[in-house]
């Protein structure tokens, strides 16, 4: 029964059936095979995305919102509709609410431009937390450098959860306008408490962006239940395509805020004197949107509803039950964060190995994890690591390769011995 | 599980990686220059005290890393001991060649004793993303003999 759980309402989650769609993970390295726990930082593809991906370049492909022709219409109605499965994936009231951009990191670029700027007044303070990825924490200190928004940071506890406290005292003033907070830290592994996030900060007059990044790939996201104004995901983690990423905001937030990027398609009538600037969400999509990348997120987003988020979220859960277990009885182990809620996803170091050292054993052995900061510096010095080796999950993990790693963890302690 | 990477993790190199030599702060240097690999977080200081004729009188440093770096940098505090100026800058560039592509070809010659010691960390060329822990030291040493402010990066 390796790595198959049964969740509720789902048939079996067939994991082996699962890595069956994923071309690469029947790749070898070196002559082992790959197990590969990299996720966080890019997940694999399925076959799913790779095709229609594929199908759309040679059957369907050209430019969108501009041509009177047979091609353009429907690629029109390929890429309109990638933007109605995102905003059924968010539970968005409204399709408009979807804004295509290049990653998360335009994503929140984009706010911190368009709301930050045009919206945020220069006084006002924006809040966010000591365990961001750098797209949620340069954007606003570009902000602040820029616009004279003041920047808050909450504080993290030794247990890798957001001190609420801390976010209480420092939405007390009311100068917040935005709090801008991971919904799960790429490095502890956290899921923050969003919904209560949300209330505390509409408490105090300040909007909530949510940076889903790694959240919307591990469990079901449902943006009016979490009552959240700005949420942002990427294409490349939730096993689509790089180049796409995904804002979601509230349509009268959309409407108040000012273009960002200037250029063809984000207007609505140009002369040489001005521009009026199309409706949401035109009006944030300037130039040729990535069309194709469009399509291969539609296909992911059917891949993963079509096995459910639920049984997803199922299985990923006992994998961290069973990393917790595994890699805790590591002699010399330290796991970083030991959040209540938390998915899969772990920053460790070895008491006697660097983590480049233990990351050029362990792909040795066939076993890719990320090493370094993972971009989150601030993060890595408040737990006065240097730095750390992160393994993270995805739908095609198994029991197997966590128990594998967990073994060569042991015996790289040994030959650093 | 890990024999085959003995090549390059040899003895010397968890030796000079868990004991570095010359690992220390050094009063009244002559030279002094910083190392930082910032994808790795690999920090180093360096310090160089020259004799009257201008040769590498002590050379020490101290950091942050991995084992190959460290490693790295203790070798080379200990090769570059006594040498010229230029003689420090040619064993640089020869090390940079060795650990790019496993071997040396010019290195026969005057300096051909101190590269065969430097020859433990040759096995590096074959791990890309490790090539710049083992040259970082090196930058380093450049850029103190420079003098100059800024900081090295063997990125």
């Amino acid at each position: 029964m390796d790595g198959v759980v049964a969740p509720r309402g789902q048939g079996a989650f067939d994991v082996a059936r699962i890595r069956q769609d994923f071309p690469i993970l029947s790749e070898k390295v070196r002559g082992k095979d790959l197990v590969f726990l990299d996720s966080g930082a890019s997940a694999q593809k399925p076959r799913a995305v790779i095709q229609a991906m594929t199908r759309m370049m040679e059957k369907a492909y050209a430019n969108v919102h501009r041509g009177a022709y047979h091609l353009s219409e429907s690629a029109t109605e390929a890429y309109e509709g990638a933007r109605r499965a995102v905003a059924g994936f968010l539970n968005a009231a409204d399709e408009r609410e979807i804004v295509f951009t290049g990653s998360s990191t335009a994503a929140i670029n984009l706010v911190a431009h368009s709301y930050g700027r045009g919206v945020l007044k220069a006084g006002q303070a924006v809040l966010i937390s000591e365990m961001e990825h750098h797209a949620n924490l340069v954007p606003w200190q570009m902000l602040k450098a820029a616009h004279g928004t003041e920047l808050r940071v909450a504080r993290v506890t030794d247990a890798g959860e957001l001190d609420l406290e801390d976010v209480a005292a420092k939405l007390a003033d009311g100068k917040v306008g935005l709090m801008a907070v991971t919904h799960m830290s790429n490095v502890l592994g956290t899921v923050t408490p969003a919904a209560r996030l949300a209330e505390m900060a509409h408490a105090h007059g300040a909007k909530l962006l949510l940076d889903g990044s790694q959240a919307a790939v591990h469990r079901r996201v449902d943006v009016q239940a979490l009552g959240c104004d700005f949420y942002v995901f990427t294409g490349h983690k939730l096993y689509g395509p790089t180049g796409i990423g995904v804002l979601w905001a509230r349509m009268e937030l959309l409407e108040a805020m000012p273009p960002f990027l200037g250029g063809g398609d984000m207007i609505s009538e140009v002369t040489l004197e001005g521009f009026l600037p199309a409706p949401v969400p035109a009006k944030f999509e300037a130039g040729t949107p990535p069309i194709i990348e469009a399509v291969g997120l539609h296909a992911a987003i059917d891949y993963v509803q079509g096995i459910g988020m639920e049984a997803i979220e199922a299985h990923e859960r006992h994998l961290v039950d069973r990393a917790m277990t595994r890699l805790s009885a590591v002699e010399g182990l330290t796991l970083i964060g030991h959040a209540q809620d938390r998915g899969g996803v772990f920053a460790f170091a070895l008491d006697n190995a660097h983590a480049h050292d233990l990351a050029t054993l362990l792909d040795r052995v066939g076993i890719a994890v990320r090493s370094g900061r993972h971009c989150a510096e601030p993060l890595h010095a408040r737990f006065n690591v240097e730095s750390t080796c992160r393994a993270s999950f995805g739908l095609y993990t198994t029991e197997g390769e966590v128990d594998y790693l967990a073994e060569a963890l042991g015996k790289a302690r040994e030959f650093f011995r | 599980m890990f024999d085959d990477l003995r090549d390059l993790y040899q003895e010397v190199i968890l030796d000079h990686g868990r004991k570095p030599r010359n690992f220390r702060r050094l009063e009244e240097a002559d030279r002094e220059g910083r190392g930082d690999n910032p994808m790795c977080g690999d920090r180093m200081q360096l310090w160089v005290k020259l004799a009257p004729d201008g040769r590498l009188a002590d050379v020490a440093f101290q950091g942050k890393g991995c084992a190959i770096s460290m490693a790295s940098a203790s070798l080379m505090t200990e090769t570059v001991r006594g040498k010229t100026q230029e003689e420090a800058r040619a064993l640089a560039e020869k090390f940079r060649e060795l650990a790019m592509t496993g071997t040396c070809p010019d290195c026969g010659g005057a300096l051909e004793d101190e590269m065969e010691r430097l020859q433990a960390l040759g096995g590096v060329h074959e791990f890309p993303s490790r090539v710049k822990c083992a040259t970082l030291a090196w930058h380093t040493l450049n850029a103190a003999l420079d003098n100059a402010d800024k900081e090295a990066s063997s990125e």
